[in-house]
């Protein structure tokens, strides 16, 4: 709760839009709206998780954030200064990224200090060899790898480890802000919780704030202060982590909610689920107005004209709905 | 033991090995299980566990390295591993059908979904030409298909996931199967369309009758559907036994750790306590129990002896040496 | 049953409780617990290739046949003492018997010069019309063809991997334009241009008598202006599409988090990367090559008499076919060996190193 009176904004994003274009004909380019006008902030030392199904431009937002596409439109704010392309480099020390896929996200020809020495390197953090050796070992220590193992090569690792090794390069400068995209996704359920555990503990100990980025709400919910609800590329709900998962407003959020296989026979038998009929339309051809009108069973007349706003329902429970 | 024909499926001691060049690769290792008409039995178990390959021996589809190398496998108490290739053929889709996780990969790119569902039916019924199509569209209506005339002349990358997932469980469903194995059905899919394809599980399992093995390592899945659960990891079961039992009442250190590792819905902001250690790996397995090594409870014994199964109560089987010590222990005392 | 155990567990009635001692459900100590997880042995990438690629029976075998071919043929000429073009004499006097003999035959003056004491190297394949040393000559058409065979796959490699690394990274328009350029050379006729160069360079061009390239001939460095010109493409064409598959993995996208500039990312990380695949395709390229040289020998333009290739053996050996058939035998089936050989040991490095083909 502490971490909740901290109030100052570290990252801040302003109607970020991220178009991508796409060929649909010989001569016929159309803009897939990947990021539909996003605005956000996290905290200092903060957890926002971001949710949503695949395809709904989560993943395009945490890459967006570190420059790794060059945004359409909007600002993404460190600190109050703008994230540019002049100041970029920079800027990737003061933010990382942990990938999804532990498997094709470390070089295969690399040995894991050179893996967690590649930023190190590229930053110049280190003016003797001696420096950077034990720096790498230290980092390992921190993610709980085994300092004997600096030699050996990633596909030698189990998933679990790999993700450890992928978190200990994005630590290596020594970060304040961490883009996780779906870091857990890909591990089994055993292991899931030791990478979640040392997300929370990296998090006490060095203070980094996280953009969660996951499909899985159990565990966004688990980690995260505040969540973001995104659905084809717009965020529909946002608000503290309780508030979303409880007290649920959007009736995207609320089908979302009822759907999470929770493990408790008991619970989820008595429970009402809302099954949502059909599919995610193409973002593509995105329906007029407010973009799961198509799937809402409230969905009225104006939502088919008018995108709705996200408005404060109270505690920064905010929500993009005309209806509810 | 005398009621054995009474038992739609029943796996025997089951052992599975792939010959790979770094030797032969332990699988499964005695998995036994009997599986009732109209039971949802579900398997669940992390990568490495056993969990598919069992599923694909009972189909007897595995890989060209895999074989069974011991035990039985009984349908209506005939052991179909020694059945000849052609009726294992017919076996497959009529008795025993099974849905993959991918269902982009499983169908055919070239051909429409209409030509693939009737060569299903076609190979398995004596319903030919007009009749196999109406008998298509009417099971694209039974897996909730809307318009199924229009569907039948689409190919598969014109439907989306969830679509398409539906589409495998018709073709399943072609020839009304008793059994309906679903290998990790929903790990693709998005959460909302999870949702959908598992309540079309649990209807069409209602509706049908049959009997469902659902594969899969997601606890929430498992919990929502399955009648009774087999735990495995390492290639054996670790316990078994009705879902509420595997729950509420978990007798294995390694289903307890795995309860213990995933968010409790009740108290999100509880410390998750993880399992320790890295998964197994199957082509090096202890001796002993296969878990001893990431145990947190792990005894002397369960370094060098495999653990037995023991009937905890009548709903429910498990196979740990914490049992045996409470036991022991009650009694020394 | 139910006196022995007070607290009536019913799992005590499964259990022959005789069996078990207190010893047993002590708790293990972690040492004990950490040598069941042992992480297996350490492999490089290179050392667990070589490890696969030397359980390869059809690898091995053809590693060896080179290894012999080329031992043979770096030595032989050592202690033959024939050389390729010496046309045969005894003491001076030309030798007009050794003419066609067959393997292992002397001529009538060499017999008689044997009988008087003298010792004669055996002719192990035999001699040819023109009375020169067969084995030499074909341990000399395989020198040839083997080094045409290395330089022309390496020139190919070098002109394909430096296009077709440049159109893979940038892509976009410059990868559109560079690869239509590589349509358009794939759709010229290479036998035509051979000849057209070759009749073309031997008017412009003129060696220096008796230097290396002389006694090649300008027919062969038309072959090589072909191969460089022409036959690069298919390498291009790999390399820009491994660059390309490489470029789709997360690890790029990694280091470019990190900030790490391209050339960077090139050297460290796509470069080491597709290596297996080059020199996969190197060691599948060198019989192509060979194939080639020898067809255009067989045709007449090849290398420059008096220096043989396996290629214009074989079509000298077509005139006596009937009366000598194993003067074809002889470089036929070391041109057979070589390829193959090449061939078998590129699927072998290819199953052994390429990452796609990895479990």
């Amino acid at each position: 709760m502490s971490k909740a009176e901290n109030k100052r904004p570290l990252v801040e994003v302003r109607n970020l839009k991220q178009y991508f274009p796409i060929k649909t004909g010989l001569f016929k380019t159309e803009m897939l709206k990947a990021v539909d006008d996003v605005s956000f902030y996290i905290n200092e030392g903060e957890t926002l998780g971001l949710v949503g199904e695949s395809g709904c431009g989560k993943t395009t937002v945490g890459r967006t954030l570190l420059h790794l596409y060059e945004p359409t439109a909007g600002e993404i704010l460190y600190d109050g200064e703008p994230v540019t392309e002049k100041n970029i480099l920079s800027m990737r020390r003061k933010m990382q990224m942990v990938f999804q896929d532990p498997y094709s996200s470390l070089d295969p020809r690399m040995t894991v200090e050179d893996i967690i020495g590649e930023p190190l390197d590229v930053h110049k953090l280190y003016s003797t060899k001696a420096e950077r050796r034990e720096k790498i070992l230290h980092l390992m220590e921190l993610v709980g790898l085994n300092a004997e193992h600096a030699t050996r090569y990633s596909h030698e690792f189990s998933g679990g480890q790999r993700q450890r090794i992928g978190i200990a390069r994005a630590l290596a400068v020594n970060p304040k802000f961490i883009v996780c995209d779906e870091p857990v996704s890909a591990l089994d359920v055993s292991i899931q919780a030791q990478v979640i555990n040392m997300f929370e503990e990296l998090q006490e100990k060095l203070g980094v704030a996280y953009l969660f980025i996951a499909h899985d709400l159990l565990v966004v919910h688990h980690i995260s202060d505040r969540i973001a609800v995104m659905y084809l590329g717009k965020i529909v709900e946002t608000g503290t982590a309780d508030d979303v998962n409880y007290n649920s407003i959007h009736p995207y959020t609320c089908s979302l909610m009822s759907a999470v296989p929770i493990p408790d026979p008991d619970f989820i038998r008595g429970r009402k689920r809302i099954v949502l009929e059909g599919d995610v339309p193409s973002p593509l051809h995105m329906p007029s107005g407010c973009p799961f009108r198509t799937r809402c069973q409230h969905a009225c007349e104006k939502c088919a004209q008018e995108m709705p706003p996200l408005t404060d329902r109270g505690n920064g429970h905010m929500v993009a709905c005309w209806v509810k | 033991m005398a009621e054995k024909k009474d038992y739609l499926l029943s796996v025997q001691d089951l052992h599975t090995s792939f010959f790979t060049d770094s030797g032969e690769v332990h699988a499964v290792n005695g998995v036994s299980f009997n599986l009732d008409p109209g039971e949802i039995l579900g398997i669940v178990g992390e990568s490495g566990s056993g969990k598919s390959v069992t599923a694909y021996s009972i189909m007897q589809i595995l890989e060209s390295t895999g074989k069974i190398v011991g035990g039985k496998i009984l349908y209506k108490g005939d052991d179909l591993t020694k059945w000849s290739a052609a009726k294992l053929d017919k076996f497959r889709g009529k008795c025993v059908s099974i849905i993959f996780q991918d269902p982009m990969t499983s169908l055919n790119p070239v051909f429409t979904i209409g030509n693939q569902l009737t060569e299903a039916i076609t190979l398995h019924t004596n319903k030919k030409g007009q009749a196999a199509v109406d008998r298509a569209a009417e099971l694209l209506t039974l897996v909730g298909i809307n318009e199924p005339q229009r569907r039948l002349k689409q190919y598969p990358h014109e439907l989306s996931g969830g679509m398409r997932q539906r589409v495998m469980i018709a073709m399943a469903l072609a020839c009304e199967p008793d059994i309906l194995i679903a290998d990790e059905p929903t790990t693709a899919l998005d959460v909302t369309i999870q949702a959908q394809i598992l309540e079309l599980i649990q209807d069409l399992q209602k509706k049908l009758g049959m009997a469902v093995i659902l594969v899969t390592h997601d606890l929430g899945v498992i919990a929502e559907l399955c009648d009774n659960i087999i735990v495995m990891y390492g290639g054996r079961i670790c316990e078994r036994g009705t879902a509420r039992e595997i729950f509420y009442n978990p007798r294995h250190e390694y289903t307890k750790g795995l309860l213990k590792s995933i968010p409790n819905v009740n108290n999100m902001k509880e410390k998750l306590v993880p399992i320790a250690g890295t998964p197994i790996n199957i082509l090096n397995l202890p001796k002993g129990c296969a878990f001893c090594a990431r145990c947190e409870n792990c005894m002397k014994i369960c370094l060098t002896d495999v653990p037995e199964e023991l009937n905890i109560n009548e709903n429910h089987k498990a196979s740990c040496w914490m049992n045996v010590k409470e036991v022991f222990e009650g009694g020394t005392k | 049953m139910e006196n022995k155990t007070p607290k009536k567990n019913p799992l005590s009635m499964q259990l022959n409780l005789s069996k078990f001692n207190s010893y047993m459900f002590e708790k293990a100590t972690d040492e004990e617990k950490r040598q069941q997880d042992v992480m297996s042995e350490s492999t490089t990438f290179f050392k667990d290739g070589m490890r696969k690629l030397m359980k390869n029976p059809l690898a091995v075998g053809s590693m060896i046949v080179l290894g012999l071919i080329l031992i043979i043929i770096v030595f032989a000429p050592l202690f033959i003492p024939y050389r390729y073009e010496e046309i045969l004499s005894v003491n001076g006097v030309r030798d007009k018997g050794a003419k066609n003999l067959r393997p292992f035959e002397y001529s009538k003056l060499e017999q008689q010069y044997i009988e008087a004491g003298g010792t004669r190297f055996p002719h192990i394949f035999g001699t040819d019309e023109q009375c020169r040393d067969y084995f030499i000559r074909v341990i000399y058409g395989t020198r040839v063809s083997l080094v045409v065979g290395f330089f022309a796959s390496i020139i190919v490699l070098i002109i394909g991997m430096l296009y077709g690394s440049i159109s893979g990274y940038l892509g976009g328009k410059v990868d559109m334009i560079m690869m239509r350029i590589v349509d358009i050379i794939y759709s010229l006729p290479d036998m035509l241009i051979i000849i057209l160069l070759s009749v073309v360079l031997q008017t412009i061009l003129k060696f220096q008598p008796g230097s290396l390239l002389d006694s090649l001939g300008t027919n062969m460095i038309s072959l090589f202006i072909v191969f460089g010109m022409l036959y690069w493409v298919g390498m291009a064409r790999l390399i820009r599409g491994q660059i390309l598959s490489i470029k789709q993995n997360e690890y790029i996208l990694a280091a470019k988090s990190i900030g790490a500039p391209t050339g960077m990312i090139i050297k460290r990380h796509i470069l080491p990367n597709c290596i297996s695949v080059i020199i996969i395709s190197t060691a599948l390229q060198i019989p192509s090559a060979i194939f080639t040289e020898s067809y255009l020998s067989f045709v007449g333009l090849g290398v420059q008499a008096p220096m043989p290739s396996l290629g214009s053996l074989a079509n000298a050996a077509r005139g006596g076919l009937q009366n000598y058939p194993y003067k074809l035998l002889f470089p036929a089936l070391m041109i057979c060996l070589i390829v193959l050989s090449f061939n078998l040991l590129g699927d072998g490095l290819r199953d052994a190193f390429d990452p796609k083909l990895k479990k």
